[in-house]
């Protein structure tokens, strides 16, 4: 049920990174593939880096690079680190129920 | 001295420190923590390293100008705000003036997944961004524990937090990160931050005998001198005060001018003119023999030459002192209302003896009281061992000599035997010692008041009697009679039966003196009358003499009138014969 109700919404994800750095760069790669698989057509990704924006690091509480935000549907929340772990990503985003 | 310390420091330039601001701290390090470099504070829940450390923020902005930012990880802004308005800091106009930069990282596990590979570039990132923002140049880190309780992979935290310290090195901001204490003997839960900074000053709250204490210690510091002791430090309306109380050098300024003890024949004991200046006294004795009445004539007499004084009294009330005081002569009021004297009550009990000992320094640094009274240090042995009493009073009496302030301790002594006393041990520290002995004889109690000792000082080493009355306190040379010392009535009684010795003495005198004077008026009387009886002799034996004479005249005249009527002459004779 859960899924279904939220399935219907807008995934807003934001991702938080450093530069180009290689972990950035997988997790924005892994972060599409798993996106694109699951969450086709209802998805926005926003990729902030906060070489650029530092300010914005804030307001999320963002430590660690590169993470990713859920800001919707709520509640927040985060995940860090490359995605390199497709399960633990769409537990993390509640794609997938634990 | 001071030209050898400037030759080394020209030779090698000495490692820059940033003043913390924080009484007390940055003489133990020397100038404080060092610039540019991170420095951990360490120490279990709630002994004070957050407010240590933004103490060192707020003063840095206030003081030094030196902006900063704090990174709390435990409190939010407006807690910290709240926690810290007490003390008199308003960290809300201090953000607004962009003096201070207060940061909250929030981490909840519940809210973050972890997966594959990260850092802690976002740290980073916002921590250069808030230092950049208002120029910073202090920082501090409350507390990096959290990190590790948010976020799982321990291995790639140890490698982040080693790479924020050389990060912070490299930023060139002074840096206090704040860690909570380990198991046993470890500084840290990690056991890593201590090696990486630059400096460790370790922050102890210790309850012993109920009473709390807390201590500090700098455990290391890269590249100075510093001290190594534990010092006490105490947290009140004012923040946080650290007192480098054992500098053993015994270099002290000595002065010759001569404080009056208030009471004239004391004076005179003691040379004629009293105890140094920045003496200490010890005066012990029984209880009930008058040592806070001479202590508070002390106070009374340094009010009065207009100097400020301040009396810690530990056993009774200011009130009951003053009143008590009153009845023998000493208006102690008049001083408190003028404001020359100041009394600071409170129970030994109270907090530590080190905490006594913070709490004395702040008054006497604030007061500068030219005399200090500490009525009785006794009752300082119910908080601690006599060692550590005696430790203490040490550190005091050497403060109070570097700030040649004059000092009079009064001990109740449990036992009348002067050589077994200790008085928490004293009596061989301070410059003189006054001991007030009960004497007691003849059904009554007297006092006697020795001068055990005075350095540097002609004194007295008679026993003088000590009264107290109305009129106030006096000494009175006890009268040493031919049955021994003599103090209370039985001087007096003594002293009326010499009067009275001597009326007799008199009296009989005089006697003896009539009884001569008639003596001689006898004998006068028998002079005369001899003299008289020698005239009467004398008489007679002259009539006869007379008489021989006269019959041979008239034998004579009879001869010539015989030889004249022989030869005619009739009228003659008759002339002569009539006579």
């Amino acid at each position: 049920m859960e899924i279904e109700t939220e399935e219907d919404k807008k995934w807003e994800l934001r991702l938080y990174v450093a530069g180009n750095t290689p972990k950035s760069v997988t997790a924005l790669s892994n972060l599409k593939k798993y996106c694109e698989e699951h969450l086709k057509g209802q998805y926005r990704i926003e990729v902030i880096d906060l070489l650029v924006q530092p300010q914005l690091a804030e307001g999320d509480q963002i430590l660690a690079i590169p993470t990713l935000v859920r800001k919707v549907p709520e509640p927040i929340r985060k995940i860090i680190g490359d995605l390199s772990n497709e399960e633990k990503v769409l537990v993390g985003l509640n794609i997938r129920p634990a | 001295m001071s030209d050898t310390k400037k030759n080394t420091s020209i030779a090698y330039p000495a490692l820059p420190k940033t003043p913390t601001g924080i009484a007390g701290l940055d003489e133990i390090t020397e100038g404080g923590l060092p610039t540019g470099r991170p420095t951990l504070i360490c120490g279990q829940a709630g002994c004070g390293k957050t407010l240590m450390s933004i103490e060192f923020i707020v003063r840095g902005a206030m003081k030094f100008n030196e902006p900063g930012v704090f990174v709390a990880f435990e409190e939010k802004s407006d807690e910290l705000a709240m926690n810290v308005a007490s003390l008199g800091f308003d960290l809300k106009k201090l953000q607004e003036d962009k003096k201070i930069r207060i940061d909250h990282v929030h981490i909840d596990r519940s809210e973050i997944e972890e997966t594959g590979e990260y850092d802690l570039e976002g740290l980073f990132i916002r921590l250069g961004y808030a230092i950049d923002s208002i120029g910073a140049k202090r920082v501090v880190l409350d507390t990096l524990e959290n990190l590790f309780s948010g976020l799982n992979n321990q291995a790639v935290l140890r490698a982040e937090i080693r790479r924020l310290f050389h990060w912070l090195k490299e930023k060139g901001v002074t840096a206090i990160i704040t860690g909570e204490r380990g198991d046993g003997n470890a500084l840290t839960r990690q056991g890593l931050e201590e090696y990486v900074s630059d400096c460790v000053i370790l922050l102890d709250h210790r309850v012993i005998n109920q009473i709390s204490t807390r201590r500090l210690r700098i455990i290391k510091y890269r590249g100075t001198v510093h001290g190594t002791n534990e010092y006490p430090f105490l947290i009140d309306e004012d923040g946080i005060s650290v007192l480098p109380v054992t500098s053993l050098k015994l270099a002290k300024q000595v002065s010759t001018e001569r404080v009056p003890t208030g009471i004239p024949a004391l004076d005179e004991m003691l040379g004629g003119k009293g105890f140094y200046k920045g003496g200490s006294t010890l005066v012990s004795g029984t209880a009930g023999t008058g040592k806070t009445s001479i202590s508070a004539y002390f106070a009374n007499e340094t009010c009065n030459r207009g100097k400020r004084c301040v009396y810690f009294a530990m056993e009774e009330s200011p009130n009951q002192i003053i009143r008590n005081m009153r009845s023998i002569g000493a208006d102690l009021q008049k001083h408190v209302d003028s404001g020359l004297l100041l009394f600071n009550a409170s129970r030994p009990n109270m907090y530590g003896l080190e905490m006594h000992l913070v709490a004395i320094h702040k008054i006497i640094k604030k007061f500068k009281p030219q005399v200090v009274i500490m009525d009785p240090i006794t009752n300082f042995i119910n908080i601690g061992s006599v060692s550590e009493v005696k430790n203490m009073l040490v550190r005091l009496i050497d403060f109070l000599q570097d700030e040649q302030v004059s000092v009079m301790f009064t001990a109740l002594s449990l036992n009348t035997i002067v050589n077994e006393q200790t008085d928490e041990g004293v009596s061989s520290l301070v410059d003189s010692w006054l001991l007030v002995r009960d004497i007691e004889f003849n059904g009554e109690r007297n006092r006697g008041l020795y001068v055990m000792k005075a350095r540097g000082m002609k004194h007295s080493n008679q026993v003088r009697e000590f009264v107290i009355s109305d009129e106030g306190l006096n000494l009175i040379d006890v009268y040493l009679g031919p049955e021994g010392v003599l103090t209370g009535s039985a001087r007096k009684q003594q002293m009326l039966l010499e009067q009275t010795g001597e009326a007799i003495q008199a009296h009989s005198i005089g006697r003896k003196d009539r009884e001569i004077a008639r003596k001689r008026k006898v004998l006068e009387a028998k002079i005369a009358s001899l003299n008289s009886e020698y005239e009467s002799v004398e008489e007679e034996l002259n009539k006869v003499y007379l008489e021989d004479e006269l019959k041979k005249q008239i034998l004579e005249t009879n001869r010539e009138e015989i030889t004249n009527i022989r030869r005619g002459g009739i009228a003659q004779a008759k002339t002569t014969g009539g006579k």
